[in-house]
């Protein structure tokens, strides 16, 4: 293949193609964004509504439009459900920090008593095949229906009512941590709202 | 030019993964099953392609001393792209493979491919090595994925389990370690094939 000759290396070339290729580089970039942008917004409500949908009872208003946060509680979402205006419950998307990998994201879902309903796990950096046990029903079910003003959120360890995953101690305290937040932000809520 | 010739080159004789050797990064983390290994591959040939049709088209006005600044953010918006790409219309996969599609940037297959063969060739061989290449880097990588998925958790794509729900596998292969293992022999074996032809 025939070679053109390159362009020397002066200040002045150099200064002038590498502006000139990352502004079209920005162009290229902000289209992109701007393109693309409805749709990624679309993809993050459809998650955060699907989570809620598997977490709480059936529901008829828009959660994901009446969100609140409180003080104290920071990144922790509060979705409250509403059936006929008749609340039915609220999903916390709430977190732990005592995870074995890191962070873990739930979304907890309470009845309008208070009990816990379904929890679902979002995010998570675990053990594959030992801490993301938690996502397997035969850990996450056990939660059902439980009111957390008698039971002991746990691992039978601590003296708690939870059967820890076996060998997945931590991650298991970390599960118990994050649902224990989220129904204590909601207790105070709740105490605070008629 | 012949696309065959050119096809057995990446696959097999200059495969990125298998002979070379480059881009183990992206390798080892994202073979621990088949989807994501396809998809680590599908994007990262995209980047490629993009990258080395674009640097085959400015290499006769990048001025030598700046080139590999102009190459990474060649390279970087076509990453950037990609990623947000994937973000709206393949949210699934986009979550498990998380860090490592910004990764693609670091990926030195790509940046190799610009400095050994995009700058010298032409916009249509530029593009055709970026399709093998990036096609190599694929097989690759979802061939370890395969050994490791199958022997780890005992299924396919996830979907078509093999082993009964709940029977215990041989956990190591979708851990780091059995990303290491598999790589090791997947490369002996591909040695011996290629110095028995040879």
């Amino acid at each position: 293949m025939a070679h053109k000759k390159k362009l020397p290396s002066t200040f002045f070339n150099m200064f002038v193609v590498l502006t000139a290729i990352s502004t079209a580089a920005a162009l290229a970039l902000g289209y992109t964004y701007t393109v693309t942008k409805e749709a990624r917004e679309q993809v993050k409500i459809k998650r955060a509504m699907d989570a809620i949908k598997e977490v709480l009872p059936e529901f008829n208003n828009n959660p994901n439009e009446e969100k609140y946060t409180l003080e104290g509680f920071a990144e922790m979402e509060f979705f409250p459900a509403k059936k006929d205006s008749q609340p039915v419950g609220t999903a916390v998307r709430t977190y732990s920090e005592k995870g074995f990998g890191g962070r873990i994201w739930l979304m907890v879902g309470f009845d309008k008593d208070n009990r816990l309903y379904k929890i679902k796990v979002l995010e998570h950096k675990e053990t594959p095949g030992l801490g993301n046990k938690m996502e397997k029903p035969r850990f996450i079910d056990g939660f059902a229906g439980k009111d957390l003003s008698v039971f002991k959120l746990k691992v039978k360890k601590d003296g708690g009512d939870v059967d820890a995953i076996t060998a997945a101690t931590i991650t298991s305290r970390a599960f118990c941590d994050a649902v224990e937040i989220a129904y204590r932000a909601l207790s105070r809520s709740k105490g605070g709202k008629p | 030019m012949n696309f065959g010739k050119e096809l057995y080159r990446g696959i097999i004789k200059e495969n990125p993964t298998l002979v070379l050797l480059l881009g183990m990064c992206p390798t080892l983390a994202m073979s621990n099953s088949v989807t994501n290994a396809v998809g680590m591959g599908i994007a990262a040939a995209v980047v490629l392609i993009g990258s080395n049709a674009v640097i085959s088209l400015i290499k006769n006005i990048t001025p030598d001393k700046v080139r590999i600044p102009v190459f990474i953010v060649v390279i970087a918006t076509f990453v950037t792209i990609t990623d947000l790409v994937m973000e709206a219309y393949t949210p699934d996969l986009h979550k498990q493979m998380g860090i490592f599609i910004p990764l693609i940037v670091v990926n030195c297959i790509i940046l190799g491919r610009a400095e050994a063969f995009a700058q010298k060739n032409g916009f249509a061989a530029s593009v055709v090595d970026g399709i093998v290449i990036g096609i190599g880097f694929t097989v690759g990588i979802t061939v370890l994925a395969s050994i490791r998925e199958l022997l780890g958790a005992g299924s396919i794509f996830g979907v078509i389990k093999l082993v009964p729900e709940g029977s215990s596998t041989i956990l190591m292969f979708v851990l780091p370690p059995g990303a290491f293992i598999s790589l090791g022999f997947l490369i002996a074996a591909v040695n011996k094939f290629v110095k028995k032809k040879s």
